[in-house]
């Protein structure tokens, strides 16, 4: 698998997906500035989380239109993978990659904690190494994290599978006091149509070593890995 | 030019005793210009005036030490050419007048005085303060510095691992907003401010130079009065993407062999970081003020000089070098500007508009500012209180008040709301002893705790002072890290008081001490005094950041509990110290007593000896005892795992104290039945008293014939904070 990281002048998680990413793929992944038109030949496209430009406007909004993006977005459609974790979950959201919107937290504060999350597609080339109703921990760091679809979309979505994750209790239960944001049905990450496409607000990279506490994360690489080589 | 009239030398906080020194030096009357820029370059705050007596009698060297203080931050040597930088700097002032920018810039400016050096920042720190949770303004200003300090650090995208936070009513008035950094440098690449080379460009890179923020260095050293809230046009405002870029390019640029010197524009913004530079390098500096970047038209000289706009940064570059450090700062969208060259005239000439508005002699200012021996009278001594004289109240509901006391409560609410994984080295995060964050490729990790206790410094300064070092000694024993050296954050009143200026000598008196006897020297520190607001002075606020080292990151140290039916043993004596503890303010009432004397000869064995136990791997947690006493230690260590413990109390001590007591030197130690004679022969070897007081297991805590659930005990101690948000109570 070949993997590239796209890194804004505010991302702040490029070094620790590349971290995650080497771990599984036994080399490292390419780095692709922001300013950059080109994009390498690659298999998957991770979009890091950070701060992209500053995101004092709507999160993500600017990163959507930068020119690295029309790359990102054509790749997509030629069938690359494309994960965006938190601020590129944000970014490819806005960029028209996946459904929805990602608005403020319910309780308005950036919130820094692990989740407990419900895998509920496992036949992606994202989750393969997980079981759907697996209870997996990530942690999550945002301030913007409210995912939110018309209620249509959201229908076909879960009709389609293309529910990726819930925030849930330790037991796998879907409820709201597990909700760390107010997202729609506790969604914390969604797939395109195609399944080819995932962002998630929780971090995966972050749980991916055990010393770091707990490597829950290191199987949505390694299922990536997997599937793209 | 206007008059420099004596209304307008009083309001630049100048006493008529330096205006007659700035006279002689100057041979001539200065301009409002040259006034303003004594004033900020002789702030208590620039200048420490009234602190650098005493400071200079703090140790400073060890084999490890790099650069003690005087530069931008420390640095001390971690092995395999690698450097540790780091300080702690308050933001006191600004924070109370505008709690959210007030922290977010304190927060950006230690960052900056961490990457001037050459080291990426890895983690950030915060000590804070703040006034009685029943004063109408503390929610207010815990909401909005804990939003700044992680609006500015989350962006920037460095982890906030730890820290403290108190309340009292004697910060009612004066909160602390103390932030600190932790950066990592090759030891080989590391950059000083000293200005080199006549001749060599003066440049200024960043954000371009606004209005705001002038006199900032002024207002925080002055006391506070009613009329502080109008100070608020001094505050500056934060850009934490710019300051993230600003991290990126010069680390990128330090990579390069273009830079001669550098340094920050931090308080008193271009004109202490161009005083700093070239008197350091014993140079002079023509500047064309014209060419600065500026946010707004029609700026003046006086307004240029003081702003303390943020990320901001001036450098000397090697001759012909402008080229490859402007691709750097255009790649990362930054401001660059040639603003002047060094000279070797000893003046500071300045330039707007073609005219030569301000000529002043460099060293003067900046080395030889005024140093006051101020008058101080040592503080009375509080009578030690026997513990018979203290109400006792049984242990259990005694536990409950603590462990929901605002001071004692979780502080999840606080560092939730901080990104405390970000780098993804964070091997032990928020709420425990340390923070310990793993060097990033290796199997290093540094700790790094803050500590001090200001009831204890308020009851006897040089007692407090000695503590707030031995804590944060132990503290990062407790994970296993060998302490390598300390920053020192001193918060006090009025320093022409003679009994606050007592405070300050006899802090750090203590402070001294104990870094001598732990081999724990100072290697960076800031000065906040003028903390008092109409005449009420802050609890004296020694506040200690320090960094330790662990080799294998594998074999670091938590304090929960790991299973039950284990020993659990407690490292050191315990005589019952009641006098200023938690106990006699939360659950009796009564702010008095001298604080438990610290003992630095055995703080030092008995530190080794946890590092050695840990090392060995014989015990499988360890927990300091501090604020509260064993019982709290052990309800803490039960909290963080939801494994009980049992107790026996002995009979020689009565049980309020033994269960409260605060006395120094103590660690609560979780052993298997396999290590135990080990562990209790090493204590013996280490000439250390140890003695097994109970065991783990169970859902409860029992003492003295009580029990109490750990799943009660963690919703009080988690319960406070979230509802004294959230506004359900109006304080304790």
């Amino acid at each position: 698998m070949k993997a590239a990281v796209i890194v804004f002048p505010g991302s702040n998680c490029d070094r620790d997906v590349a971290v995650a990413l080497e771990a599984s793929m036994g080399s490292k992944p390419l780095m692709v500035w922001h300013r950059d038109t080109q994009l390498p030949a690659v298999d998957l496209i991770v979009v890091p989380g950070g701060f992209s430009y500053g995101d004092y406007l709507r999160c993500g909004a600017m990163a959507a239109h930068s020119p690295i993006m029309q790359e990102v977005k054509a790749r997509a459609d030629q069938g690359a993978r494309v994960l965006g974790i938190c601020n590129g979950f944000q970014i490819i959201t806005e960029a028209g990659l996946l459904p929805g919107v990602l608005m403020r937290n319910a309780g308005l504060k950036f919130i820094c904690k692990d989740v407990f999350l419900r895998v509920e597609n496992d036949r992606t080339d994202f989750c393969r190494y997980y079981r759907s109703g697996d209870v997996v921990r990530y942690p999550i760091a945002h301030a913007e994290g409210n995912y939110f679809v018309d209620p249509k979309t959201y229908r076909e979505m879960e009709d389609n599978g293309q529910i990726a994750f819930r925030y849930c209790g330790a037991d796998g239960a879907v409820a709201p006091e597990f909700n760390p944001n107010g997202s729609l049905g506790n969604v914390a990450g969604v797939y395109n149509e195609k399944k080819t496409v995932l962002g998630l607000m929780p971090h995966p990279e972050r749980l991916a070593e055990d010393l770091l506490g707990g490597a829950d994360g290191k199987l949505m690489f390694d299922s990536l890995v997997e599937a793209l080589s | 030019m206007s008059q420099i009239t004596p209304e307008i030398i009083a309001q630049h906080g100048i006493k008529p005793d330096e205006y007659t020194l700035i006279l002689e030096i100057m041979g001539r009357p200065p301009n409002l210009t040259e006034l303003g820029i004594f004033s900020v370059m002789w702030s208590e705050h620039c200048s420490y005036k009234s602190s650098k007596k005493w400071l200079k009698t703090l140790p400073t060297k060890a084999p490890w030490v790099i650069c003690g203080p005087g530069e931008n931050a420390g640095i001390i040597d971690i092995g395999d050419d690698q450097a540790i930088v780091f300080k702690m700097e308050s933001h006191n002032h600004p924070s109370f007048i505008e709690p959210y920018q007030g922290a977010a810039t304190g927060v950006g400016g230690i960052l900056r005085d961490v990457f001037t050096m050459g080291a990426r920042p890895i983690a950030n720190m915060n000590a804070l303060r703040f006034g009685d949770p029943s004063n109408a303004k503390t929610r207010h200003l815990v909401a909005g510095v804990v939003a700044g300090i992680g609006g500015y650090g989350n962006c920037v995208g460095v982890p906030t691992v730890g820290g403290e936070t108190n309340f009292h009513k004697s910060y009612n008035g004066n909160i602390l907003v103390n932030a600190m950094t932790v950066g990592l440098a090759d030891k080989n690449n590391i950059f000083y401010s000293a200005a080199a080379g006549v001749g060599n460009p003066v440049v200024y890179f960043g954000s371009k130079t606004g209005r705001d923020g002038i006199h900032g260095a002024t207002m925080a050293s002055a006391e506070f009065d009613e009329k502080s809230e109008e100070k608020r046009p001094t505050v500056q405002v934060g850009d934490p993407f710019t300051e993230k870029l600003l991290i990126e390019a010069c680390l990128e640029l330090m990579a390069t062999d273009v830079i001669v010197a550098i340094q920050d524009m931090g308080a008193a913004g271009l004109t202490s970081s161009s005083f700093e530079m070239a008197s350091k390098g014993g140079l002079g500096v023509e500047l064309d003020l014209d060419s600065v970047p500026m946010r707004e038209e029609g700026m003046s000289a006086y307004e240029i000089m003081l702003s303390e706009s943020q990320e901001r940064m001036l450098m000397i570059l090697k001759p012909g070098k402008e080229d490859v450090a402007r691709a750097i700062m255009d790649k990362w969208e930054l401001d660059f500007a040639v603003i002047g060259t060094l000279t070797d005239t000893g003046r500071m000439v300045l330039k707007r508009h073609g005219e030569v508005v301000a000529n002043l002699p460099i060293d003067p200012l900046a080395q030889a500012s005024p140093e006051y021996d101020r008058p101080w009278v040592a503080p009375a001594k509080q009578p030690v209180i026997p513990a018979e004289q203290i109400e006792a109240v049984d242990p259990v509901s005694a536990l409950k008040t603590l462990l929901g006391c605002p001071d004692l409560a979780s502080k999840r609410w606080i560092w939730q709301q901080y990104d405390h994984m970000v780098m993804g080295d964070t091997v032990q995060r928020p709420g425990g002893d340390a923070a310990v964050v793993r060097i990033h490729g290796t199997n290093k990790a540094v700790a790094i705790t803050t500590d001090c206790t200001p009831r204890y410094c308020q009851a006897d300064p040089h007692q407090g002072g000695r503590q707030a070092v031995a804590e944060a000694y132990r503290n990062l024993s407790a994970t296993g890290a060998v302490p390598l050296a300390v920053t020192d954050n001193l918060n006090f009143g009025n320093p022409e008081k003679h009994e606050i200026m007592g405070q300050i000598v006899e802090a750090i008196k203590g402070m001294g001490e104990a870094c001598r006897e732990l081999d724990f020297p100072v290697v960076s520190g800031n000065v906040s005094l003028y903390n008092e607001t109409q005449g009420t002075a802050i609890q004296p606020t020694p506040a200690i950041g320090a960094v330790g080292l662990l080799d294998d990151v594998n074999k670091h140290m938590t304090l929960a509990f790991k299973a039950g039916g284990n020993h659990i043993v407690l490292l050191g004596e315990t005589k019952g110290w009641l006098g200023a503890s938690l106990y006699l303010r939360e659950v009796c009432g009564r702010e008095e007593g001298a604080p438990p004397p610290v003992a630095l000869h055995r703080e030092r064995r008995k530190g080794e000896l946890v590092r050695q136990l840990i090392q060995d791997e014989q015990i499988v947690a360890c927990h300091d005892i501090s604020d509260g006493g064993l019982l709290v230690a052990v309800a803490e260590m039960a909290m963080a795992s939801g494994i009980g413990a049992s107790l026996d109390a002995p009979a020689s001590v009565p049980l309020h104290a033994w269960c409260f007591g605060e006395d120094q030197g103590r660690y609560l130690l979780e052993v298997g039945q396999d290590d135990l004679v080990a562990v209790l022969e090493a204590a013996q070897e280490h000439d250390c008293v140890a003695r097994v007081i109970g065991k783990t297991g169970g859902n409860d805590i029992a003492v003295g014939g009580a029990a109490v659930g750990v799943a009660e005990l963690k919703a009080t101690n988690e319960g406070w904070l979230p509802a004294y948000m959230g506004g359900e109570m109006s304080g304790h």
